[in-house]
């Protein structure tokens, strides 16, 4: 069955050349160098007036870098990278450190109004924004901004960027840091440990339900950047955030780098949260510019009972390599993974997960769903493992892709390692899980087989939207559209 | 900026070099085989042995497991012609010819050349590649959907005998052909190259046997590395079964690519029993419209066996049907590998896929690794994978025990029903017995 016009359509209204966050917005900027170099890692750390363990960390992670090879087993295709012609630090002139609202500069403040990004607390509390979300800001290389800090200070609960993190408490940071994603993980995951100049830092303390959603918002927007950011979320015994992330960058014929980590650590029965809506330029219809994300992404459910539960809804980026993962340690503990993956244009998605069952009676569910049209290449590469001593460990997969169009391409590259006897593993794909008695039902009640499917399948994808907090809805509006008929397994 | 690591030659490659150097001479085949073996080692001297780090080996490192490369075996001599005699006894069957390799070499003695079915020739591969014989050997690694693969290259490097079926255009084989591989008790490695062409119309099958002339017991350490290849024309219909009961000592990798016409037919099952480290390969492209191929099998393993099948079917053309089911059952501290791709290319519309993995776990060691791949470039297909791992059921076990089953025989009945799923796709009732049979001995070792 091929796709209904309506998804055709849908679609179609977020294809490439609709991106409306490619504007450039001219600021002074404090810069780097061009290059990278053990010079380059120091002056990073000299700017953020590191202590003298985190410039180790740093130069270690580069030195190892520099023996990696690039990995090559995604199903994408780039040039190589000139690492040298790129600026590792870019910061805004007029912020040299972390302030309040009033001191930033108005000119930073206006872009995030245009992307529809609420800053000012004010505004919001006076309902010019229907809810409250804390924000940390990141433009470039830092972060510029972080809103409703001290409310939550209130709540026991840090906020703030890492680079404040550092120098406010380094003990929490010295402590989780690289413990998820160690600094010489993987060939990127090096690279950002290197050369990380922000991102959000935040810690739950125990017990403590987080009073309002935390979010941050990378934009990119100098030429020639890099983008190296390193968020550490930690929430301790019994605590629970829900952590928002949103990206753009502006439309440019060069492909720019975005390199990220984001570390979550659950203890004893917290649960964290993690939405992405991730919508980086994608270049243009000809695969002109775009973003080359490669991001690491690792959860480590650290306690008993803890969860953690990614959701993601990719649309932008010229190449998405990206695998957000659980490593469920913790006896009982919970993995979640929504996805919902958009190519179009020339844009290569390579993204899934990873549920690492280590504990006892640890569970996890994959769901995810592909859309490619125009010429891209969506790709669903996702990894379930039992070890050993994973007794009872679960998994539930289903991943579907749909195309629209003959000219591009999905695939499905799931691996399933089991260890253990009493492991239960089953991926499958949602043909199978229409069922024919579904199908009957709503066809006995009038409807076409072909709606029957579509309000069937549009049920599941709402399914995996609700997993979003509300938030969000806005930007996922166009996405609950689409439907998935004719989708393969 | 990024250093390049070279990796230093293993002892097994090293090895494989000087042999590839001392034997090139001497192995049978025109110029032109020649050439076709020159190419096929550059493959390996560039890329050495695979390793877990090669995607397509992930779960099978070769390059680790193959600690040295055994000395090529040469023409069998009288001591192991005399035991390939004795272990061919049993499968005698009146009306069912049989053609005997040993050690990769033909044996036309032992072979029932002069009872061939009717429309069916055989010519030894050896003689094919000396006289040159450009119809086979414009066939061999024919297969882009194969090219560049390491366990092919390493065969058509040394491949040294092996058989050529040819098929009559509609000849209507009833008695199905059995192709018997035996390995002597020698520490040696031997590589057989087949091929069969089947041609328009006909219908025909083929029953491998992979067995050593010492017993499942021998403890020699011997290494093999198979290929076959089947070309099916069109219309034509073929049925393959193959049984492995090889030592453990025995390291086998064995090939199969198969090319199907327009309305062409294809069907495998595999049953493995045998050998410490196997892996099967299976190659299957789609040349003409309204093809359909169904590759199944199943593995039973224990003690420390590793057993790999990975296939890729290649729907280079539309309306093509496959359907792939493979069972595992895994016993002690063995290792069970699928890897199954289907690949639709662009414009390959209507095509439509199937493919399931089932494994079961038999005990707390044993370890599954399951990768079912789409890759699809059309939009108007159907394609689905379900792959399950997971433990006897404990419902189903107690349900069979409140009936009076011991757990022994209640846990017997379940895996017999587990892999009969897939055997009963095997067309011939004495052929589905045989299976069956082969299972149930194994499981009564258990």
């Amino acid at each position: 069955m091929a796709a209904v016009q309506e998804t055709v359509d849908t679609v179609k209204l977020i294809d490439v050349d609709q991106y409306k966050y490619g504007f450039f917005t001219e600021i002074e900027t404090d810069k780097a160098p061009k290059g990278l170099s053990e010079d380059i890692v120091r002056f990073i750390s000299a700017k953020k007036n590191e202590p003298e363990w985190m410039l180790e960390w740093r130069l270690e992670a580069y030195r190892r870098w520099l023996t990696m090879p690039r990995p090559e087993w995604a199903r994408v295709d780039y040039p190589e990278i000139d690492y040298q012609d790129l600026y590792y630090y870019s910061a805004p002139k007029s912020t040299a450190g972390p302030k309040s609202i009033d001191d930033v500069d108005p000119e930073l403040l206006r872009v995030y109004e245009k992307l529809g990004i609420p800053l000012r607390e004010q505004e919001i509390l006076a309902g010019v924004q229907t809810s409250k979300i804390a924000v940390d800001a990141v433009f470039d290389s830092v972060s510029v901004v972080t809103t409703f800090k001290e409310e939550l200070k209130k709540a026991g609960v840090i906020f703030c960027s890492i680079s404040e993190a550092v120098q406010e408490h380094p003990d929490l940071v010295r402590k989780h840091l690289g413990t998820v994603i160690s600094s010489n993980d993987n060939y990127y995951a090096t690279l950002n440990a290197a050369v990380f100049s922000d991102g959000s830092f935040v810690y739950i303390p125990e017990g403590t339900r987080c009073p309002m959603e935390l979010s941050t918002y990378f934009r990119i927007n100098e030429k020639n950047t890099g983008q190296f950011e390193r968020t550490l979320i930690i929430a301790e015994k019994g605590s629970y955030v829900s952590y928002l992330e949103g990206c753009t960058a502006p439309q440019r014929d060069e492909n720019q780098l975005h390199a990220a980590c984001v570390e979550l650590i659950a203890m004893e029965d917290a649960e964290i949260k993690y939405s992405t809506v991730q919508n980086w330029y994608p270049g243009d219809s000809e695969g002109k510019g775009g973003i080359y994300n490669f991001v690491t992404k690792r959860g480590d459910c650290r306690g008993a009972r803890s969860k953690i539960s990614w959701t993601q809804v990719e649309t932008g980026s010229a190449i998405t390599w990206k695998y957000p993962s659980v490593i469920l340690r913790g006896d009982e503990s919970r993995g979640e993974f929504y996805s919902i993956a958009i190519s179009n244009g020339r844009q290569q998605v390579d993204s899934g997960t990873k549920m690492i069952h280590l504990g006892k009676n640890t569970s996890s569910r994959i769901i995810s769903k592909g859309i490619a049209a125009g010429r891209s290449d969506n790709t669903y590469r996702g990894q379930v493992s039992a070890h050993r001593k994973a007794t009872n460990a679960r998994n539930f997969t289903n991943c579907d892709s749909l195309l629209i169009g003959d000219q591009c391409g999905a695939h499905t590259v799931p691996y399933m390692e089991a260890k253990n006897a009493t492991a239960v593993f089953e991926h499958e794909a949602t043909t199978s899980k229409i069922s024919e008695d579904q199908l009957f039902y709503c066809q006995a009640r009038g409807l076409s087989a072909e709606e029957a499917t579509a309000v069937i399948v549009n049920g599941f994808v709402k399914d995996v939207l609700q997993h979003l907090p509300m938030e969000f809805a806005v930007e996922a509006q166009k996405l609950i559209a689409i439907s998935l008929e004719g989708s393969v397994g | 900026m990024t250093a390049h690591v070279t990796q230093m030659k293993t002892a097994a490659e090293t090895a494989l070099a000087a042999e590839f150097v001392a034997a090139k001479a001497a192995l049978p085949g025109t110029a032109a085989v020649g050439a076709l073996r020159e190419s096929a080692f550059a493959v390996i001297a560039e890329k050495g042995l695979p390793h877990r780090r090669v995607e397509h080996w992930h779960y099978t490192d070769l390059r680790s497991a193959m600690r040295d490369a055994k000395p090529l075996a040469g023409l069998p001599d009288a001591a192991a012609l005399a035991a390939a005699k004795a272990a061919i006894v049993p499968h005698a069957r009146p009306g069912l010819a049989k053609l005997v390799l040993l050690d990769g070499s033909f044996v036309p003695e032992l072979s029932d050349l002069a009872d061939l079915p009717q429309g069916v020739q055989v010519m030894p591969m050896a003689k094919a590649l000396a006289e040159g014989n450009s119809e086979v050997i414009a066939r061999l690694g024919a297969l882009e959907v194969a090219q560049g693969d390491h366990a092919l290259a390493l065969n058509a490097s040394f491949m040294s005998d092996g058989v050529v079926i040819v098929v009559a255009a509609d000849a209507e084989v009833k008695a199905p052909l059995n192709l018997i591989h035996l390995r002597s008790n020698a520490a040696t490695a031997s590589f057989a190259r087949s091929l069969v062409l089947v041609n328009a119309g006909a219908k025909f099958t083929l029953i491998e046997a992979y067995e050593s002339t010492a017993g499942r017991a021998a403890d020699v350490e011997a290494q093999l590395n198979d290929a076959l290849e089947i070309v099916v024309g069109e219309g034509a219909e073929v049925e393959h079964v193959l049984l492995q009961q090889l030592p453990r000592a025995t390291l086998a990798l064995t090939t199969m690519t198969v090319d199907l016409a327009a309305q062409s037919a294809f069907n495998s099952f595999a049953l493995v029993l045998g050998a410490g480290l196997s892996r099967r390969q299976l190659y299957v492209r789609y040349s003409g419209e309204h093809a359909k191929a169904g590759l199944r099998g199943a593995s039973l393993l224990k003690d420390r066996q590793h057993a790999d099948t990975t296939l890729i079917m290649d729907h280079a053309v539309p309306n093509g049907e496959s359907r792939e089911l493979f069972k595992h059952v895994l016993d002690g501290a063995s290792t069970g590998v699928y890897q199954g791709k289907v690949i639709v290319r662009p414009h390959a519309q209507k095509t439509d896929g199937g493919m399931k993995s089932n494994a079961l776990l038999l005990s707390d060691d044993a370890t599954m690794n399951n990768k079912p791949e789409l890759e699809i470039f059309a939009d108007d297909v159907v394609c689905g994978h379900g792959a399950t791992v997971g433990a006897l059921d404990e419902d189903l076990l107690f349900y069979l025990m409140a009936r009076g089953l011991p757990k022994a025989e209640a846990e017997r009945l379940l895996i017999q029903a587990f892999v009969g799923e897939a055997i009963e796709f095997v067309s011939a009732e004495p052929l589905r017995d045989a299976l069956n049979g082969h299972v149930d001995a194994w499981l009564s070792e258990r």
